[in-house]
C-alpha cells in the first residue's frame, strides 16, 4: 500500500473510488499561495505585475488568441490603445477583439489592423476615423456588431472564447478585488466587465488606483483575477463621465420628449409600480422631465428604472418616485455617486441585463423603454447604426434586447436631420426588428405599429397628433427631397447579429 | 445677369448653405460643390443651382457651395441672394421671380 | 369656429434658414417670420429673399403665418412688402407704429401689390405694434385705421426706453400701456397682444407675466421660443369648473333649441348671449389645449 509524502497510507481503492491524487505538498498544486510565508500571509500576496509588457506574456497571448476589452470609460478611455500598443510592439498578431464596445477615441486601432496585430473585431458600437475606415474597406474579416445582451450570450455560450480579458478599473486591490466608483477614473458600474471577468481565461486587471485590502463592496472579485497592472491613468476623468447630465436646451429635442412622455402617461402601462428605461440622447432623457411631471401629478411611482443611469434618474431615485435602479452603466458623475451610496442603487451584469439565454433578464420585466434611432422604415425596422450615408457611426447597444423586452418599446427621432429623413422606405441597416417596435415618436407626428391595435386605441382617446407612419414618410420626402440610393461595392464590412446569434443584416463598403 | 464681382450670401449653420459666386470670365457655370449630404443629394442639389442659374439669365458663373444640409428653397434663396450681389444689383425683380 | 385663436405668435428670425424650416412642429398659433430687428442691415436682402422662397416652398400646416417687416422711414420697408405680398403669408404685421397714417401707408403699398398679383383687394390681413409713447396716445386711431387689422401688438422694449424707465418683474412700468392696446383693440373690435419676455430660463416670471396679460383681457403673447408655447397654452385653457360650466351652457342651449322653449337658466342663472359666446370659447379653448370633453373619462393629455 503506497503512503502518501506525509507517509500516510491510503489505499489505492480509495483514491481509485473518488478519482482523487494523492496528496503532494501543501503548496504544489495551490500556486497562488506562497511558497516562501505559507498560506498564514494570504492578505499579503499581491498579484500586482510591474509592467503592461510583463503581464502579457505571463498572460501567455499568443498569436491568433482573443483578447477583451469594456467601454465603461467611454470616450475616455485609455486602456484599449495603451495595450494595444504594447501588444502590437511584442509582435502578437492575429488577434481577434472582443470589445463590448469602441468609441470615437479608438482610431490607432487602424494601424493595429493595417499591421495585422488585429484581423477581427467584435464589438457593439463603432464611430469615428476607425468606423469610416472600416466602412471603406480596410479589414479582410467583416466585424461583427451585437447587441449588449447579445455579447453576454456568445461569452457565456462560447461562441466567443476570450483568452485574456483586459479589463481597466478604477480601483483595486493587491490582490483583483476591484469596483467602479471609486479612484479618480470612476466611472460607475463595471457591468459589462464583469462578465468578461467571469469567463474569460485569463483576467489583467489594470487601473490607476491600489486601494486596501480588501477593496469592498467589489464588482470583480479577487477569484476571478489572474494579474494587476498599476499604470498613470486608466481613463480621462473629464471624458469618463460629464458632471450630471443636463436636460438639452434644444426645442425640438424638448417637443419630441414632451410627446414621447404623454404617449407613455396616456398608454396603458402608466401605473403605479411601472418600469422603464430611458436612452442618453437628448430627447429621450427629456421624456423623463416630462414623465416626472406625470407621475407626480398623478402620483404615480416606478418599482425600477434599468439601463444606463443619469443624473435624472437618480433625482427621482433619491425623491422617491423611483423605488430601485439597476445600472449597467452609468452615465454621469451623480449616477457615479450614487452606486456608491444609495442601497438600492444595484450594479447589474450585462447578461443579467439583457442576455436572451440566461434563465431571466432585466429587460423581460421591462415595461417602458424609450430609445432612439437613425433610421426607422414603414414596417418599423430600426437602424442605429450606420449614417444615411452607409458609414457606420453608431451601436446597436441594448436597443434590440429592450425593444423585445419591454411592454411599450417607443422610438423617438426627429423626422428630418440635417436634410435627412429618419422615416424611409427602406433603412440602411437593421438592428432591431420593427415587429418588436411600438411606437414612433416624431417632432411631425406619432406612428403606433399596426401590430398594438391596444396602445392605438389607448392613445385615440387624448389628442396626439397620431398618423399612419407611411404620413411620416411622405412628409419627410416632401420637405428633404428624395435622395439617391447610396453605392455600395460587393465586399461586406460588418456583420449585425441579432441577439440570439442569427444573422440580421450585413453592411457593405461604401463606393468611394 | 452678368457677374461683376463676388458675392456671398448664407452662413454655414445647420440647414443653410453659404454660396459664393464669382466671375468666370466667359467660360460658363463651374459649380464646386461640397456637401454634408453629397452622395444623396448631390445631383439635386447640383440641378437646383443650374435652374435658378438659368431662371436669372446668369451664363457665366463659379459658384462655389457649402451645404449643411439646406433644403432646395433655402438653396435657391441664398443662391438669388449671391447672385444679386455678385452682379452689384440692389433692386430685385420680384415680377420675375417664382 | 368664430374668431381665431392667436394666443402664441412664435418669433423666427428671418434670416435663419433651421429655425423657419422647424417653425411649424412646435404649433404655436401663428408663426412671425422677422425681417426687423433680428436680421442685421446687411442681410436685410438674405433674409427677405430667404423667408419668400421658404414662404412659397413649406408647408406651415396651417398656422398663421405673420411677416414682420421693416418700417417705411427704412430702405427696407417697401421693398419687404413688395416682396412679401407676392409670398403671401396670412398677416404683414408693422412694427413701431405710432400713428393712423403710417397704417395708411403701409395698406395703401400692399393693395398696389395685390392688385399686381390679381390678389383680391385686402386679401394680407395686417398687424401693428405699438411701441412708443406717442403710439400708446393713438392706439385707437391706429387700431381703426384699417380694416385690415386683426389687432395690435405692445412691443415694450423701446417703449420702456423712450418712458425713462426699464422693465421689471411685475411690469408696472407698462401697466398702463397694455391696458392702453387692450382696451384700444377691444374698442376697435380687433386683437391684443403682449410682448415677448425675454428671460427664457425664468419659468416662473414668464408664467407670472402670462397670467397677468390674459386677466387684464390680452388674446395672447408673443414667444421668442418653443419652450414658452407650452406654458402659455396651459396658462389660457380654461380650468376644469369654466369648462364644465360651459358644456352645461351648451347642452341647454342645445336642449332648449330642440325644444323651441326661450328663457334659459343653468346652475339658477340666466344665460344670456355673452355668456353662450364665452361657453363657446371656453369649448375651442379646451379642444386647442388638447383637454379632452370628459365624457371621455376625466384624463388631461396636456
Amino acid at each position: 500500500m503506497p503512503n502518501n509524502i506525509i507517509n500516510h497510507e491510503i489505499p489505492d481503492v480509495i483514491l481509485k473510488q473518488y478519482g482523487r491524487d494523492h496528496f503532494s505538498g501543501a503548496y504544489t498544486n495551490t500556486p497562488h499561495v506562497r511558497v516562501d510565508k505559507g498560506n498564514r500571509s494570504l492578505p499579503r500576496l499581491s498579484k500586482i505585475i510591474d509592467t503592461l509588457e510583463q503581464v502579457i506574456l505571463k498572460s501567455g497571448l499568443k498569436d491568433g488568441m482573443t483578447i477583451s476589452f469594456h467601454h465603461h470609460f467611454r470616450g475616455g478611455d485609455k486602456v484599449v490603445n495603451m495595450v494595444m500598443e504594447v501588444i502590437s510592439h511584442m509582435g502578437i498578431r492575429n488577434l481577434t477583439v472582443a470589445a463590448s464596445s469602441l468609441t470615437t477615441v479608438h482610431a490607432p486601432m487602424i494601424k493595429h489592423i493595417k499591421d495585422g496585430t488585429v484581423s477581427q473585431i467584435y464589438t457593439s458600437g463603432i464611430r469615428g476615423e476607425l468606423a469610416e475606415a472600416i466602412s471603406n474597406g480596410l479589414m479582410d474579416n467583416p466585424i461583427i456588431i451585437h447587441s449588449h445582451g447579445g455579447r453576454a450570450r456568445a461569452i457565456e455560450t462560447g461562441q466567443i472564447k476570450i483568452d485574456v480579458a483586459f479589463m481597466g478599473v478604477p480601483s483595486c486591490d493587491v490582490y483583483g478585488n476591484a469596483n467602479g466608483y471609486t479612484g479618480t477614473s470612476a466611472c460607475g458600474s463595471l457591468g459589462y466587465a464583469k462578465v468578461d471577468a467571469l469567463y474569460a481565461k485569463k483576467v489583467v486587471l489594470i487601473t490607476d488606483f491600489i486601494t486596501e485590502y480588501p477593496n469592498t463592496p467589489f464588482s470583480i472579485h479577487q477569484d476571478q483575477v489572474d494579474y494587476i497592472v498599476q499604470v498613470d491613468q486608466v481613463g480621462d476623468p473629464a471624458k469618463i463621465s460629464t458632471g450630471a447630465t443636463r436636460y438639452t436646451t434644444n426645442p425640438r429635442d424638448i417637443l419630441i420628449g414632451s410627446l414621447a412622455a404623454q404617449v407613455i402617461a396616456c398608454s396603458g402601462y402608466f401605473e403605479d409600480g411601472f418600469s422603464l428605461q430611458t436612452g442618453s440622447g437628448g430627447a429621450s432623457l427629456i421624456t423623463t422631465k416630462f414623465l416626472r411631471e406625470y407621475m407626480e401629478k398623478q402620483n404615480v411611482h416606478a418599482s425600477w428604472a434599468l439601463g444606463g443611469i443619469n443624473a435624472q434618474l437618480v433625482k427621482m431615485h433619491e425623491d422617491g418616485l423611483i423605488k430601485r435602479l439597476l445600472d449597467v452603466q452609468s452615465f454621469d458623475s451623480e449616477a457615479i455617486r450614487s452606486i456608491g451610496a444609495n442601497r438600492y442603487h444595484s450594479e447589474i451584469d450585462a447578461s443579467y441585463y439583457a442576455n436572451p439565454l440566461n434563465k431571466g433578464c432585466a429587460v423581460n420585466k421591462l415595461n417602458v423603454v424609450v430609445l432612439s434611432a437613425l433610421e426607422i422604415d414603414t414596417n418599423f425596422n430600426v437602424n442605429v447604426l450606420t449614417g444615411s450615408d452607409g458609414i457606420l457611426r453608431g451601436a446597436s447597444g441594448g436597443h434590440s434586447d429592450t425593444a423585445i423586452g419591454s411592454g411599450l418599446s417607443i422610438v423617438v427621432a426627429p423626422l428630418i436631420r440635417g436634410r435627412s429623413a429618419s422615416v424611409v422606405n427602406d433603412i440602411q441597416t437593421i438592428i432591431t426588428p420593427g415587429s418588436t417596435v411600438d411606437v414612433l415618436v416624431t417632432d411631425r407626428g406619432i406612428a403606433v405599429n399596426p401590430r398594438r391595435k391596444d396602445i392605438a386605441e389607448d392613445l385615440s382617446r387624448y389628442k396626439l397628433p397620431i398618423v399612419p407612419i407611411q404620413v411620416l414618410k411622405e412628409k419627410a420626402q416632401k420637405i428633404a427631397g428624395i435622395p439617391e440610393p447610396i453605392n455600395f461595392e460587393k465586399k461586406v464590412v460588418a456583420v449585425v447579429e441579432y441577439r440570439d446569434g442569427t444573422v440580421l443584416d450585413v453592411v457593405r463598403q461604401v463606393k468611394a | 445677369m452678368k457677374i461683376v464681382k463676388t458675392g456671398a450670401a448664407g452662413t454655414l449653420e445647420s440647414s443653410d448653405v453659404m454660396i459664393t459666386v464669382r466671375s468666370n470670365g466667359s467660360n460658363g457655370i463651374e459649380i464646386d460643390l461640397n456637401s454634408i449630404v453629397e452622395k444623396q443629394f448631390g445631383k439635386q442639389i447640383h440641378a437646383v443651382v443650374k435652374k435658378t442659374l438659368a431662371d436669372l439669365q446668369v451664363e457665366d458663373a463659379l459658384i462655389g457651395v457649402q451645404d449643411k444640409g439646406a433644403l432646395d428653397c433655402a438653396i435657391e434663396a441664398r443662391l438669388i441672394t449671391a447672385v444679386y450681389r455678385a452682379a452689384g444689383i440692389e433692386q430685385v425683380n420680384w415680377e420675375a421671380l417664382s | 369656429m368664430s374668431e381665431r385663436l392667436r394666443r402664441t405668435m412664435l418669433y423666427v428670425p428671418g434670416n435663419n434658414a433651421g429655425m423657419i424650416r422647424d417653425a411649424a412642429i412646435y404649433h404655436s398659433d401663428s408663426i412671425m417670420f422677422d425681417l426687423e430687428d433680428s436680421v442685421a442691415y446687411r442681410q436685410k436682402d438674405a433674409a427677405r429673399m430667404l423667408v419668400y422662397k421658404n414662404l412659397k416652398t413649406l408647408d406651415f400646416e396651417g398656422i398663421e403665418t405673420v411677416v414682420r417687416i421693416n418700417g417705411l422711414d427704412t430702405p427696407y420697408g417697401k421693398d419687404d412688402i413688395k416682396a412679401m405680398v407676392k409670398a403671401h403669408p396670412d398677416i404683414i404685421r408693422l412694427p413701431k407704429t405710432e400713428t393712423a397714417q403710417d397704417i395708411m401707408d403701409v395698406e395703401e403699398l400692399i393693395a398696389q401689390e395685390e392688385e399686381k398679383q390679381h390678389l383680391p383687394l385686402g386679401t394680407i390681413k395686417m398687424m401693428a405694434a405699438i411701441e412708443s409713447p406717442l403710439g400708446i396716445i393713438n392706439a385707437y386711431s391706429i387700431a381703426t385705421a384699417s380694416d385690415r387689422l386683426i389687432g395690435i401688438a405692445i412691443g415694450a422694449e423701446d417703449y420702456v426706453t423712450a418712458m425713462k424707465t426699464k422693465r421689471s418683474p411685475g411690469g408696472v412700468e407698462i401697466l398702463y400701456a397694455r391696458s392702453a392696446v387692450v382696451t384700444a383693440a377691444r374698442a376697435a373690435g380687433i386683437g391684443a397682444f403682449d410682448t415677448v419676455y425675454s428671460d427664457l430660463n425664468n419659468e416662473e416670471g414668464f408664467a407670472e407675466e402670462v397670467r397677468l396679460i390674459k386677466q387684464l383681457g390680452f388674446d395672447g403673447k408673443s414667444v421668442i421660443s418653443p419652450r414658452q408655447i407650452g406654458p402659455v397654452h396651459e396658462i389660457f385653457a380654461p380650468t376644469d369648473k369654466e369648462l364644465s360650466f360651459a358644456q352645461k351652457v351648451i347642452e341647454a342651449i342645445d336642449e332648449a333649441k330642440s325644444k323651441g322653449s326661450g328663457v334659459i337658466a343653468v346652475n339658477g342663472k340666466m344665460i344670456d348671449k355673452p355668456i353662450v359666446e364665452r361657453a363657446e370659447r371656453i369649448l375651442e379653448l379646451a379642444e386647442a389645449s388638447g383637454i379632452i370633453i370628459p365624457s371621455e373619462g376625466e384624463n388631461y393629455a396636456e
